[in-house]
């Protein structure tokens, strides 16, 4: 399925890189593990390895999982609405889009929040007003941003993935510590089992199964927290197939230049 | 004003006459004499000048978006990554380039250490050249302080309270470099200016390091054989040829790094955004100064710590006058063992700096340190030990 995916996004790079990359794709694809939706068992990030690339199909669900799920309690504060244009969107979508959020617009005359539709060029905001609003709203503790959440913390995409799909099934909060979950710090989270079987509708008719959506919302936020990582991948392979064709050429003309050079 | 001397350089002539003049400098530059038994390890020097030309190219417009406030630092650092375009790839060079810099750099000054290029009649080149590390040096920190993630402001936190141990002006140093009694605003201004200004200040060492060198000719791997096997090469075509070709291999591992290797040079914990409420686990440098950064947790007590991790740069500086120049002990593998007891106790330092310096890491990060200093107190002086009388070094002087 992955694997599917991944060729099709696959086959929409720009051509020239992608004869670069054939040669090299069942060397960068990700191992034949196919993710069975079990707990635990990681996915195969098609965007893992040197030459990986993201699934944008699945980055664009993980953002509707976004949206419908962990935009209640986290923001992506670095992000703007028109940066989601990177992850395949039309600006038409981008101001659809970013008009069905609301964004907060300083204070009225009675000193209450404000808010609006947001524009392509808002913030994706955290929904509360203030860190002591999220804390005093989450028992205590902060929402983290989820702006470089997949580089910053430990064990990256399989970590959150395994966070989001590692509640036990009668996952209870216990005074002092959050709920019991194997991928959080020192096996707990504050964090309520956040996805639920069709927690989110996926427009293009994907079931929204509880894996599905951490799949596709770890796929998102790994894409949120290094955007331009497929273009710098391609530049990285271009630049080097040049620069190793330029020092084959330097290297024919230094060894003539000191072949003038009795030895 | 009348000048009264009269012109020198009329024309294009190509004769000893035109000795003034922009093409007639470049022509000098480029039948500038090496020794033609120079090896790979010289390539280096036109390297560094290379990744500087990056660095001083994507910094300029890197200083176009950066903002050194304290509470707009990390998003604009941010919006460079995300949305300037093609801020992601400027923002990649120069943090790849800065890495490296500094790795070429090491490889330069090792080639120093190896090949005694210190000796005289070069003790001008060595010294500006360990200026130039050290200004070096303060670059790379004051540019990493500036994206204001968690390790940049706990660094400059670091930074701020080592300077504060030293005696007497310690503590007016240490608020004087963060410009208060924590890192903020006043720190990033600081090391903004810091950053800019030294950039160009390197431009002009590096000009003077060249020019010294000019005048005191290459060094070369035969020491100091009065003439080199294979006699004297001009600088153009040989050695333009073989830099080139040095600088584009160097290319090639730069864009792999910077391309399919980023997690090779980035440190993940920096994208974070400063926290002065939350102290890291680990605060640890850049890979580049993690040896010094291990020295100054060998001490119990701190001032030790600072005074011998900025020795261990400082001793660079005084290399001339360890190593007296003496033939004793020249047998190349004595100098390559030595060398690479010195580069293995950097390494032991740089992990044990990693992993806080306490039970075992703590006894080897010692003796680590005790081979560092071995290599300059001990090692330097009994090689220059003068066993045999020196001949007159003149006679050798490189400009042939």
């Amino acid at each position: 399925m992955i694997r599917l995916m991944g060729m099709r996004a696959f086959s929409s790079l720009p051509r020239w890189s992608g004869r670069v990359l054939a040669g090299l794709w069942l060397l960068a694809a990700p191992g034949s593990a196919v993710a069975d939706g079990r707990p635990g068992a990681f996915p195969a990030w098609s965007f893992s390895g040197p030459l990986g690339h993201f699934d944008l199909a699945s980055v664009q669900r993980g953002y509707g999982v976004y949206a419908a799920v962990c935009s209640a309690c986290h923001g992506l504060e670095q992000v703007h609405y028109s940066d989601l244009a990177g992850m395949g969107l039309k600006a038409e979508d981008i101001q659809a889009l970013s008009a069905a959020r609301q964004t907060m617009d300083g204070l009225d005359a009675e000193g209450h929040v404000q808010r609006r539709p947001a524009r392509p060029d808002d913030r994706i905001l955290s929904p509360y007003v203030s860190p002591a609003a999220a804390r005093a709203a989450n028992r205590g503790v902060a929402p983290p941003d989820l702006s470089r959440v997949v580089m910053v913390r430990p064990g990256g995409a399989s970590r959150i993935y395994g966070l989001l799909t590692g509640y036990a099934p009668d996952a209870h909060w216990q005074e002092g510590r959050g709920f019991r979950n194997p991928y959080g710090i020192s096996g707990f989270t504050a964090m309520p089992p956040p996805l639920h079987e069709g927690g989110a509708q996926y427009a293009d008719g994907t079931a929204a199964t509880v894996a599905q959506q951490a799949r596709d919302v770890t796929t998102f936020l790994a894409w949120v927290s290094a955007p331009h990582q497929d273009e710098r991948r391609r530049l990285g392979v271009g630049a080097a197939l040049y620069l190793c064709f330029l020092a084959g050429l330097f290297m024919i003309l230094t060894r003539r230049i000191w072949s003038y050079v009795s030895k | 004003m009348a000048d009264e001397t009269p012109p020198c350089g009329q024309g294009n002539t190509g004769t000893a006459q035109a000795e003034a003049g922009p093409l007639a400098f470049v022509r000098a530059y480029a039948a500038f004499p090496l020794p033609a038994d120079l090896n790979w390890l010289w390539t280096f020097g036109a390297v560094l000048v290379a990744l500087l030309g990056l660095m001083l190219a994507s910094g300029l417009f890197l200083a176009l978006t950066y903002t050194p406030d304290a509470g707009l630092a990390f998003s604009s650092v941010e919006s460079i990554e995300r949305r300037i375009p093609y801020g992601w790839l400027l923002r990649a060079m120069h943090m790849t380039g800065a890495s490296f810099c500094m790795a070429a750099l090491y490889v330069h000054i090792l080639r120093g250490l190896y090949y005694r290029a210190y000796l005289p009649p070069r003790q001008a080149v060595w010294g500006s050249g360990c200026a130039l590390m050290a200004m070096l040096m303060i670059t790379a920190f004051a540019g990493y302080v500036l994206p204001w993630g968690q390790m940049s402001y706990w660094g400059a936190d670091v930074a701020g309270r080592a300077v504060a141990t030293l005696p007497l002006v310690g503590g007016w140093l240490g608020r004087v470099v963060l410009g208060g009694e924590t890192p903020g605003t006043a720190t990033l201004h600081r090391m903004f200016v810091l950053h800019f200004a030294l950039a160009f200040v390197i431009v002009g060492g590096i000009a003077l390091h060249v020019a010294v060198l000019h005048r005191r000719g290459s060094s070369g791997p035969s020491g100091r054989a009065p003439e080199p096997p294979g006699g004297m090469l001009p600088f153009h075509p040989y050695f333009t040829a073989r830099d080139m070709l040095a600088v584009v291999l160097v290319a090639l591992a730069f864009v792999l790094v910077m391309g399919l290797w980023p997690e090779l040079i980035a440190e993940p914990a920096n994208y974070r955004p400063a926290n002065p409420l939350h102290t890291p686990v680990d605060i640890e440098p850049e890979w580049y100064f993690l040896p010094f950064y291990g020295m100054m947790q060998f001490v119990p007590f701190q001032l030790g710590g600072v005074v011998l991790a900025g020795g261990a740069v400082a001793v660079l500086f005084a290399v001339p006058w360890l190593d007296k120049g003496g033939r004793a002990g020249e047998q190349p593998l004595v100098r390559l063992l030595a060398l690479a007891l010195l580069v293995g106790a950097a390494v032991v330092a740089a992990c044990a700096g990693r992993h806080h310096a306490h039970g075992a890491w703590l006894l080897a990060g010692r003796m680590a340190m005790g081979v560092y200093y071995a290599y300059f107190l001990l090692f330097l002086p009994w090689l220059g030990r003068p066993t045999t009388p020196v001949a007159s070094d003149d006679a050798k002087e490189a400009r042939a």
